[in-house]
């Protein structure tokens, strides 16, 4: 009853806030935000929805360039090149109508890089951080570490209060399944409100009246409904009942784009899809091979990758909608070479010589992971390379599920062989190598199930987050790729393509982290 | 045999079982309905070319290493780029839908057959037991009937689906797939065939030659296994007709909600659920020849079923 009580004056609250010319977006896309836990998952979809109720210290633009948020300035510390000092916003309000201030960055950023957060890797390298002032937060890091603020794009900034009220200062346990008070209430300072929230089905968001920004968003609420299914999706569009699909079937652009009344706007991400498979000694959980790991022959890895026909999965399951590449890093991404995205033509004859010769003749089975709702054509890929490895002999078994239950899987190293797509939102490979490719031990590998471990190469990886020659910092990184390349530590697909289709009064560009703001929509007639 | 002898005179011969068979009062009702006929003609197709899939079928969309993507989104009738001919068109994978559809409708009937089955067995052997032993036992089963009758179907099989999904460790799950929708929706229809078995039994249980077999001291067990049970089956068999379209159509549902067997080994439910993300850019057939082959199953087996119950029901002849 209190709740409910609670719910009514919410809403008639938000009612009498309400401006005059109320506009409402529908929005749809294929999977909801795991959680509202700010730091709990390193999710796209998760940070897209969070990035609405809170704001980080600093955030991109459409164009991948740095911007102030809730941090207004940020420099290097005179005379301490290991210490980045944040100027914070003054007089910006939490939802609650809380002062944010210093304390609340220490607490958040402390949150973010304690035991449970999906986010650490991204502060690995922070030592402390401490309060100078109200409004002045000093990281101080291990070493000189000049690229550190691309690391808090998605770092999002809670109340301290609020957290200790609510019993919420330790992270949600994701992985083991634990729900906690800010799994669905939030308190954010950003441009809406969570008006009511049922997970998987529909979240309402309103506008926040006392949002620091100086123009209003156009949009004052947002209906959020997740649909997975790509064709209902796209016939909610049609039908009218939804205003913008941000995720839109490839088979569907060209209808969609002929419907009056209806545009898609189409433009690369900042995301690459991938293969990953278990690299360690021990049998594979899900193959018939008992005595050993099929994988970890050098050979075997190469006949797959060449037995996979990127150009066919281009043409055929996307329709021309995504970029083929040889490498496991998007060309937004400092690090990307035009000779590391190179890729070889398929080649199948030598692909099941290599099989013959590691004794692999007849072939292996193993289990395929695939999510069926986070990327564009997700599962369809995972088929088509099914078939591409059956022609090697390789029967793989296809397991589509959702990425709500896909997701644990890679974090708890549950899987033998999987698909994931990976976003880069640092716009440096370093962020590449901390998740996927270091050993999975505490701030770092948090998404590398492999078991791929290469000490020569974790101590690379760890000498990048405090290099400050760039020139030296970009031939380390070249290093630490020609080795991933030479052991094939992932079998690279292509970079997505992304195409939003909206009712064609809404404007709404591309963003290439497939993260846009609903606060930076235009409204047309 | 001498020569000379005369034929012995015999008795008129007796009409052979088949000829029996074909006038009785089953078969007569059979050749007199033509609707009976055509679904029996196009249940026989489906299942017989079901079960010769590997002979007849062009291509094996099953084995991964036979396809080829590029062959992808052909159109029904027509040559695809790499030159080959598919009668009913390729899907997004580059498979034979023909060839797919007759693969696939092997796992629905499959998964339909042995889940009725199974939903046969225990609801018999629970009806029988119910009906028989009365009492407290009865009211126990019966009540858990009513219980499951009073759920729809497919949200119990999706729960005992979910549930498997949870015990089952996730490298063994696609293996399974295939059993767990057995059992599951074996496990959500047994209710209707304990319902009506428990009232046929307490019926027969009345009966002489049921008291007579329990003076004699026979074992329940086998009273209920030899006497009973044959006196009980001809409503179970209507209901096993019937039961088996709608597992048919729930193995398809559960397929089609992407709970069912793995994409790469597709049912009818399975293919028609790739089929439809394609229908809005025009590649209609990949929907449509698995949903037709599914509804004229469905709706044959139905129709047989009813005439089933139509024949085996004294008052309606």
């Amino acid at each position: 009853m209190r709740k409910l009580l609670l719910t009514a004056s919410v809403l008639a609250l938000a009612a009498t806030a309400m401006p005059a010319s109320a506009e409402t977006i529908r929005w749809a896309r294929g999977a909801d935000a795991l959680t509202l836990d700010p730091h709990s998952q390193n999710e796209g979809t998760t940070h897209t929805f969070a990035h609405h109720i809170y704001e980080t210290l600093v955030w991109r633009d459409t164009e991948g360039t740095l911007i102030p948020r809730l941090a207004t300035e940020w420099a290097i510390k005179e005379g301490d090149d290991t210490t980045w000092v944040f100027t914070l916003r003054e007089g910006v309000t939490f939802h609650d109508g809380a002062e944010f201030n210093a304390e609340d960055v220490v607490f958040s950023l402390d949150r973010a890089r304690s035991e449970r957060s999906n986010m650490r890797q991204l502060h690995a390298d922070v030592e402390s951080v401490t309060a100078v002032d109200d409004y002045t937060v000093e990281v101080k890091l291990k070493g000189p570490s000049p690229l550190y603020p691309n690391n808090l794009t998605n770092t999002f900034m809670m109340d301290k209060t609020w957290a200790e009220t609510n019993d919420v200062v330790e992270v949600q346990d994701y992985a083991g399944g634990e729900d906690n008070y800010a799994v669905r209430n939030t308190n954010g300072t950003g441009p809406y409100k969570l008006v009511s929230r049922e997970v998987g089905v529909r979240s309402v968001l309103e506008v926040n009246p006392d949002h620091w920004a100086e123009t209003e968003p156009a949009v004052t609420e947002i209906i959020y409904t997740p649909i997975s299914d790509a064709a209902t999706r796209v016939a909610a569009l049609l039908s009218g009942e939804v205003d913008f699909v941000q995720d839109v079937p490839v088979q569907d652009i060209e209808r969609l784009s002929s419907t009056d009344g209806i545009k898609v706007a189409t433009g690369p991400e900042n995301r690459i899809i991938y293969f990953g498979y278990r690299l360690t000694e021990e049998p594979l959980a899900s193959s018939d091979v008992t005595d050993k790991n099929p994988f970890s022959d050098p050979k075997v890895l190469e006949a797959m990758h060449l037995s996979i026909d990127r150009d066919a999965i281009k043409e055929v399951v996307m329709r021309g909608n995504s970029v083929p590449t040889g490498v496991a890093t998007p060309p937004f991404v400092n690090g990307w070479t035009e000779e590391l995205d190179a890729y070889p033509a398929p080649d199948l004859e030598r692909a099941r010589a290599l099989m013959e010769e590691a004794g692999y003749g007849d072939g292996f089975t193993v289990t395929l992971d695939t999510p069926n709702n986070r990327y564009v054509n997700d599962e369809a890929i995972s088929q088509a390379v099914v078939g591409m490895l059956g022609q090697i002999g390789i029967r793989a078994t296809l397991a589509s599920r959702p990425v709500a239950q896909h997701s644990p899987l890679i974090t708890n190293g549950d899987t033998d062989f999987y698909l994931l797509g990976w976003g880069v939102p640092t716009f440096d490979s370093a962020y590449i190598f901390n998740d996927l490719i270091h050993t999975k031990e505490g701030n770092y590998g948090a998404y590398n199930p492999s078991g791929y471990s290469n000490a020569e190469l974790d101590a690379k990886i760890e000498s990048l987050g405090t290099q400050t020659d760039l020139e030296a910092r970009d031939a380390t990184i070249a290093e630490i790729w020609a080795t991933i390349q030479e052991d094939r530590v992932l079998l690279p697909i292509h970079n997505q393509v992304l195409a939003y289709a909206t009712k064609s009064n809404f404007t709404i560009d591309v963003h290439p982290e497939n993260q846009p703001n609903m606060s930076n929509v235009t409204i047309g007639e | 045999m001498a020569a000379g002898d005369g034929e012995p005179i015999l008795p008129p011969k007796p009409p052979s079982r088949l000829y029996r068979a074909w006038d009785s009062d089953i078969f007569y009702s059979y050749r007199r309905s033509p609707v009976t006929i055509i679904a029996s003609i196009v249940v026989v197709i489906i299942v017989g070319a079901a079960l010769l899939a590997p002979w007849i079928a062009p291509y094996n969309p099953f084995n991964p290493a036979s396809l080829n993507l590029m062959d992808g989104f052909t159109p029904p009738f027509s040559e695809s780029r790499m030159g080959n001919y598919y009668l009913l068109g390729t899907d997004n994978q580059g498979r034979d839908v023909f060839s797919t559809i007759l693969y696939g409708s092997r796992i629905s009937l499959f998964v339909g057959f042995s889940a009725t089955l199974f939903a046969m067995a225990l609801g018999i052997s629970l009806g029988l037991i119910a009906g028989y032993q009365g009492g407290t036992t009865d009211a126990i089963i019966m009540r858990v009937t009513d219980i499951q009758l009073s759920f729809p179907a497919i949200l119990i099989a999706l729960l005992i689906f979910g549930i498997a999904r949870g015990i089952i460790p996730p490298s063994q799950q696609e293996s399974m797939a295939v059993y767990v929708l057995i059992i599951a929706i074996g496990l959500a229809n047994w209710a209707q065939f304990a319902r009506t078995v428990r009232g046929a039994t307490m019926v027969e249980r009345q009966k002489d030659y049921v008291s007579a077999a329990r003076i004699m001291g026979v074992h329940p067990v086998l009273i209920l296994a030899r006497h009973v049970l044959p006196n009980v089956m001809g409503p179970v068999l209507v209901i096993a007709t019937i039961g088996l379209a709608l597992a048919i159509i729930e193995e398809a549902t559960l397929s089609f909600l992407g709970v069912g067997v793995p994409p790469t080994q597709p049912s009818l439910g399975t293919l028609i659920r790739i089929g439809q993300q394609y229908l809005f850019s025009g590649e209609w057939w990949i929907l449509f020849f698995p949903a037709l082959t599914l509804i004229l199953l469905a709706l044959s087996v139905n129709l047989l079923g009813d005439w089933l119950r139509d024949a085996l029901n004294p008052r309606l002849r």
